[in-house]
């Protein structure tokens, strides 16, 4: 695990100071990410223009939402985004190789890259995190804040497992890529909004069989301490490390299975 | 023109080629759909109309847009850009056709065959699930149908427009991003034009985008009526003239300056 995490350590400094040797074109691309990313939040501020509540929720309690949700997503991103190449290496027998080296391919792709300029995405979500936590009347307690700087990682975890489970699809159908973004960058929307504005068949499907409300919803409850519309235990509120594990645990489950079923195209 | 007809049609084979891409494709747009359409639902708790928009109205204008993301292709269209930086555009140059008017011809073949495929079916996912409004007059299908070609021409336009940047820039990913961002919130796509405040919305209107996207729901939905119609399609027409005419011009200065290295 140790000497995992050293080989992971030593191919990311690679990769990072392979990027800073063009710098102009890697700030210009960091700033456009920030601005690509930061329309959502545009739009939410459209929709405030327009009414003063979001079923309940005020514009900073939505901002917190999307704060969570954009950071989390962002260090999900920097880390994993290359799954969405996966489908053309599968495609172009690019995926044989990896199988013949000794270490396991999820970890492989894991560090086959890491695009520094995702940083862009983490910076406004952060910003946007901030602006949040410093209008919000909140009463801060250690829990509060312990389940705040805890909630970032964890919801993490959650998106990269929703992510390695979902993309998994394209070693049985090459092209069926896009169905993983539904639950990725799909999820990071989702979570983005409160659960109680969807109906709930759709909370059922995307907040709790694919856990997107831990990411979020179930955090911003506790840190606002504010009673939960849907009315679900609290206990639930500090579920998200475990459902994290859960997730990641089906995710690896579910990437073996994958594998052993990939038959290569035979490039 | 029977030329024109048959790179359409390779266009439409080109994307039927993949039917599992088009059904995953299919699929995320759907998801999508339903978050935006609960989303703006949730606006609807307090006030009955919403920037001329009732609930259904607000629905429909979620599902025709998802409909219409890959129909005008609203993000990242580069076809054009990986020719020019791969040089493979020398040889679109001296074939006896216009490479733009190849282009056009194909993109048009490309987008009957999303709308049909990409653009129908969440629609009609849309249309079982929530209460949708459609227009009752035969003539406003009509002119719906025709919005909606004019908004890929003049989407054709704007993209051309910046893959030809691709001329004088060595890394056109930074021009995509803004095209696609600009694109993205002035054609009304992420929220109806008018949800925005009056200066954003004034921005937005005075550019080609609305054209692509709000001017056909906005006919489709009834917020256009009547004359109003053939206003908004005679503005889109113009719209596409000039984007074209654009596109040509700069197309055609970077033609000049093209030097292809190699044989």
């Amino acid at each position: 695990m140790g000497d995992t995490l050293a080989l992971y350590g030593h191919l990311i400094a690679a990769r990072i100071r392979a990027q800073l040797q063009y710098r102009g074109s890697f700030v210009l691309e960091t700033v456009g990410h920030a601005v690509v990313t930061f329309l959502d939040f545009v739009v939410i501020l459209v929709l405030f223009a327009n009414v003063p509540r979001l079923a309940t929720w005020s514009q900073p309690e939505i901002a917190l939402l999307y704060g969570i949700s954009a950071l989390a997503f962002a260090i999900t991103d920097l880390m994993v985004g290359q799954l969405d190449w996966l489908s053309n290496w599968v495609r172009d027998g690019t995926f044989d190789q990896m199988l013949l080296r000794p270490r396991g391919t999820l970890f492989q792709i894991v560090s086959s890259d890491f695009q520094l300029r995702r940083l862009g995405k983490a910076a406004q979500g952060l910003v946007v995190l901030v602006y949040a936590l410093s209008v919000l009347p909140i009463e801060w307690t250690p829990l509060r804040a312990l389940l705040l700087v805890a909630t970032i990682p964890v919801s993490a975890v959650i998106f990269i497992s929703i992510w390695v489970f979902t993309i998994c699809i394209v070693f049985w159908t090459v092209d069926g890529k896009e169905v993983a973004n539904a639950f990725s960058y799909g999820g990071q929307f989702f979570a983005q909004f409160p659960m109680n504005i969807y109906d709930r068949w759709l909370r059922r499907f995307l907040g709790y069989l694919v856990p997107i409300a831990f990411i979020s919803y179930f955090p911003a409850l506790y840190i606002l301490g504010k009673p939960d519309p849907l009315g679900l235990p609290a206990a639930l509120q500090f579920a998200g490390p475990l459902v994290a594990l859960v997730a990641a645990l089906a995710a690896g489950r579910m990437w073996r299975v994958a594998v052993r079923h990939y038959q290569s195209a035979g490039g | 023109m029977r030329t024109d007809w048959e790179i359409a049609r390779r266009g439409f084979a080109r994307y039927a080629a993949y039917p599992a891409a088009t059904i995953a494709g299919a699929f995320t747009n759907i998801v999508f759909g339903f978050v935006r359409a609960y989303i703006l639902l949730a606006l609807y708790g307090q006030r009955d109309v919403i920037g001329g928009y009732d609930p259904s109205a607000a629905v429909t204008y979620v599902w025709i847009g998802q409909g219409l993301l890959m129909t005008i292709w609203t993000w990242g269209w580069v076809e054009i850009a990986l020719r020019i930086r791969s040089g493979d555009i020398a040889l679109d140059l001296i074939r006896p056709i216009e490479p733009l008017r190849v282009a056009l011809a194909f993109d048009l073949g490309r987008a009957t065959y999303h709308v049909l495929f990409r653009g129908v079916p969440p629609f009609i996912v849309g249309a079982l699930v929530f209460t949708l409004v459609y227009p009752r007059d035969a003539l406003v299908w009509l002119a719906f149908v025709a919005s909606v070609a004019l908004a890929v021409v003049v989407s054709f336009g704007f993209r051309a427009l910046y893959n030809a940047a691709t001329f004088w820039l060595l890394d056109v990913r930074g021009m995509i991003m803004v095209s696609g961002i600009a694109l993205n919130l002035f054609s009304g796509f992420l929220v109806p034009i008018s949800f925005f405040p009056d200066w954003l919305a004034a921005i937005a209107r005075a550019t080609p985008f609305p054209s692509m996207v709000q001017t056909p729901i906005d006919i489709f939905v009834g917020r256009t009526t009547g004359l109003d119609i053939v206003a908004a399609l005679g503005s889109q027409l113009a719209w596409a003239l000039v984007m074209i005419a654009a596109a040509q011009a700069v197309f055609a200065a970077g033609v000049r300056r093209l030097v292809v290295q190699g044989g």
